[in-house]
C-alpha cells in the first residue's frame, strides 16, 4: 500500500486532510494518539483538502481540529470528499432569516 | 546579546530564561520605535497626491494613498481620526507633517493637536492656504528635509522586548495555514508574551465559530463577554444583510485551498494567539493598555486590519500566508511567513520565513516559532523586510458608516 500523507487532527473529528495528492480508489491510513484506520478514499483529493473517515449524516455536524465547522448538507460517505458542494457553515448565515 | 541559532528543542527553553532586548528609538511620551519614518500624513484624499509628489523628492518620507477625510460622521469620523491620529503617533514615525486641503471635515490641525500630545515634532501644511499644490509641496518638502535630518541624529537605544506590540495577521490562507504558519504564530506570540511584551491578535471576522475557545482563556469576566459581543456584532452585520458571510469570507482562494468554511478558517486563524491569556479586547485602531496578549476587534480584509493595528501601536506584525500576499504598510515592517514552501520559493520576493517545514514534517511547530521570535529581533534591531524594500505601503481604513 502506497504511503499518502494525511492529518487526522482530532479523535473527535469525522474528516481528516490529505498532506499529499491522494488519487481516487486507493485505501490511506489515518492516525490519531497511536491509533490508525485505514479509509478507502473514493475521489481524488487535492493537497489540503478533506475527506469523511466514516459515514457522515446529512445535518450532522462536521468537526476538525475536535470543533465543529459545518454541518452536511447530504449524506457523505467515508472516503469520500468534503468542501462547499457537500459542507455548508452555520455561522453568518444572514441568507437562511425568513423575514 | 546574539544568540547562534541551532535547530534544537532546548533553545525554546533558553528563549523563555533569557532577556531579549534590541536597539530602538525611544520616543519623548517613553514608547520605543523600530524605524525612524518621517511620515506625511494627508487627512483627506484630495492631499494624497500632493503628500506622495513630496515622498518623491525627500528621502526618509512615507506616505499613504486613501479616499477618505471629508463628508463622515460620528463613529465613523471617529474611527477615521482614530487612525489617522494613531499612524502618526506610533512610535515608528519620528516626526509627522499632516497635510491638508483646508475645507475637510477630517481638518489637519485637529489630527496634528492629537499627535502631538507624544511630544513628537508636528508640522501642519494646508493647501488651500499655501496658494495650491505646488507651494503646498515645497512648503511640505522644506519641512520635511529638516524633519529627516533631525531624525537622523537619533541614536538606537538598548529596549526591552517588553516594549513591543506585535501583530498577528493571516491573509490568503490555505489549509495549512491552521497546521504550520498559524501555531508557529501562537509559538512566537507566547514567547512575546513570556517576554513581558504585547501580541495582539485581530481579525474578529476570522474568529467567528472559535470564540468558545478564546473566552474561556479571557482574564476575567468582562474580556469574555466582550469576546461574544463583538463577535455577535460582526456575525450580525451578515445576517442584516441577509447574505451568507461565506459569499465573502472564505475567499475563492481559501476555498480553492481546501477551507470549505468560515468556522474551519477560524479555527485556523485563532492558533496564531497560542495559549496565553487574553488579558484585553480593544476597539478598532485603539492603543492597549495592558500588556500580553491583546486583541483588536477589526475586520478580516488584510489592510483594514493592518491599518488598525498600525494605528493602535504595533512597531512589527507578524503575516502568515498560504496563497502567497505582498502585503506591507507604510510605517511597521510586515514580516511574511508562508505556511507551505511551494509558495515561499514561488514568491520569494514577498516572503520572509517559512512555516512550510512543518507540514513536511521537518520542523516542529516550537522550532518555527523560535526562528519567528529571533526573527522579530533581527527586523527590531533594523533588518528590512521584503515588503518595505518592495515599498508596499499599503493602508486602508475600517469604514463603519457610509460617506454624506
Amino acid at each position: 500500500m502506497e504511503e499518502y500523507k494525511t492529518l487526522y487532527l482530532s479523535e473527535k473529528d469525522n474528516v481528516a486532510v490529505a498532506l499529499s495528492e491522494i488519487p481516487a480508489n486507493v485505501s490511506v491510513a489515518i492516525r490519531n494518539n497511536g491509533k490508525e484506520i485505514i479509509v478507502q478514499v473514493l475521489e481524488p483529493i487535492r493537497f489540503g483538502h478533506k475527506f469523511a473517515v466514516r459515514l457522515i449524516k446529512k445535518s450532522e455536524d462536521i468537526k476538525k481540529y475536535g470543533e465543529v465547522i459545518g454541518a452536511a448538507v447530504m449524506d457523505i460517505e467515508a472516503g469520500a470528499h468534503v468542501h462547499v458542494h457537500n459542507l455548508e457553515g452555520k455561522r453568518g448565515r444572514g441568507d437562511k432569516i425568513v423575514n | 546579546m546574539s544568540i547562534i541559532w541551532k535547530e534544537k528543542e532546548e533553545e525554546v527553553t533558553k528563549l523563555l530564561t533569557e532577556n531579549m532586548q534590541f536597539y530602538g528609538y525611544r520616543r519623548p511620551d517613553g514608547r520605543v520605535g523600530v524605524r525612524n519614518h518621517v511620515l506625511i500624513l494627508p487627512t483627506i484624499t484630495c492631499a494624497t497626491q500632493t503628500a506622495r509628489r513630496v515622498t518623491e523628492l525627500v528621502s526618509g518620507t512615507v506616505t499613504f494613498i486613501h479616499q477618505h477625510g471629508c463628508a463622515q460622521v460620528g463613529i465613523d469620523y471617529d474611527q477615521t481620526f482614530r487612525t489617522y491620529a494613531g499612524m502618526g503617533k506610533n512610535p515608528n514615525v519620528y516626526g509627522v507633517i499632516v497635510l491638508g486641503l483646508g475645507c475637510e471635515t477630517h481638518q489637519a490641525n485637529r489630527v496634528a493637536t492629537e499627535i502631538a500630545k507624544t511630544n513628537k515634532p508636528v508640522e501642519v501644511v494646508s493647501i488651500q492656504d499655501h496658494g495650491g499644490t505646488l507651494q503646498a509641496i515645497a512648503e511640505t518638502a522644506k519641512i520635511a528635509v529638516k524633519m529627516v535630518q533631525d531624525a537622523s541624529i537619533v541614536k538606537r537605544e538598548l529596549c526591552d522586548f517588553s516594549e513591543l506590540i506585535v501583530g498577528t495577521e493571516c491573509g490568503g490562507s490555505d489549509a495549512c495555514s491552521g497546521l504550520s504558519a498559524n501555531p508557529a504564530v501562537g509559538k512566537a506570540s507566547d514567547l512575546l508574551v513570556e517576554q513581558g511584551g504585547t501580541a495582539m491578535l485581530a481579525e474578529t471576522t476570522e474568529l467567528i465559530g472559535a470564540e468558545h475557545l478564546l473566552a474561556t482563556r479571557a482574564a476575567n469576566d468582562q474580556v469574555a463577554i466582550k469576546a461574544y459581543q463583538i463577535i455577535g456584532a460582526m456575525e450580525n452585520r451578515s445576517i442584516q444583510m441577509g447574505v451568507d458571510i461565506r459569499t465573502g469570507n472564505p475567499s475563492p482562494g481559501n476555498l480553492e485551498g481546501g477551507i470549505s468554511s468560515l468556522e474551519e478558517k477560524s479555527l485556523g486563524a485563532a492558533t496564531k494567539s497560542g495559549s496565553s491569556r487574553l488579558e484585553e479586547i480593544v476597539d478598532y485602531a485603539e492603543v492597549p493598555t495592558k500588556k500580553g496578549l491583546v486583541w483588536m476587534d477589526t475586520p478580516g480584509h488584510d489592510i483594514e486590519q493592518l491599518t488598525g493595528m498600525v494605528a493602535g501601536g504595533a512597531q512589527i506584525v507578524l503575516f502568515t500566508t498560504g496563497r502567497g500576499t505582498p502585503t506591507g504598510s507604510p510605517i511597521a515592517p510586515v514580516i511574511k511567513i508562508s505556511t507551505n514552501t511551494p509558495m515561499f520559493e514561488r514568491m520569494i520576493e514577498n516572503m520572509d520565513l517559512d512555516a512550510g517545514s512543518i507540514v513536511d514534517g521537518k520542523e516542529s511547530v516550537d522550532q518555527v516559532g523560535n526562528r519567528i521570535l529571533r526573527e522579530i529581533q533581527h527586523v527590531a534591531n533594523g533588518k528590512l523586510t521584503k515588503a518595505e524594500i518592495l515599498k508596499q505601503h499599503d493602508f486602508g481604513i475600517w469604514r463603519i458608516g457610509p460617506t454624506f
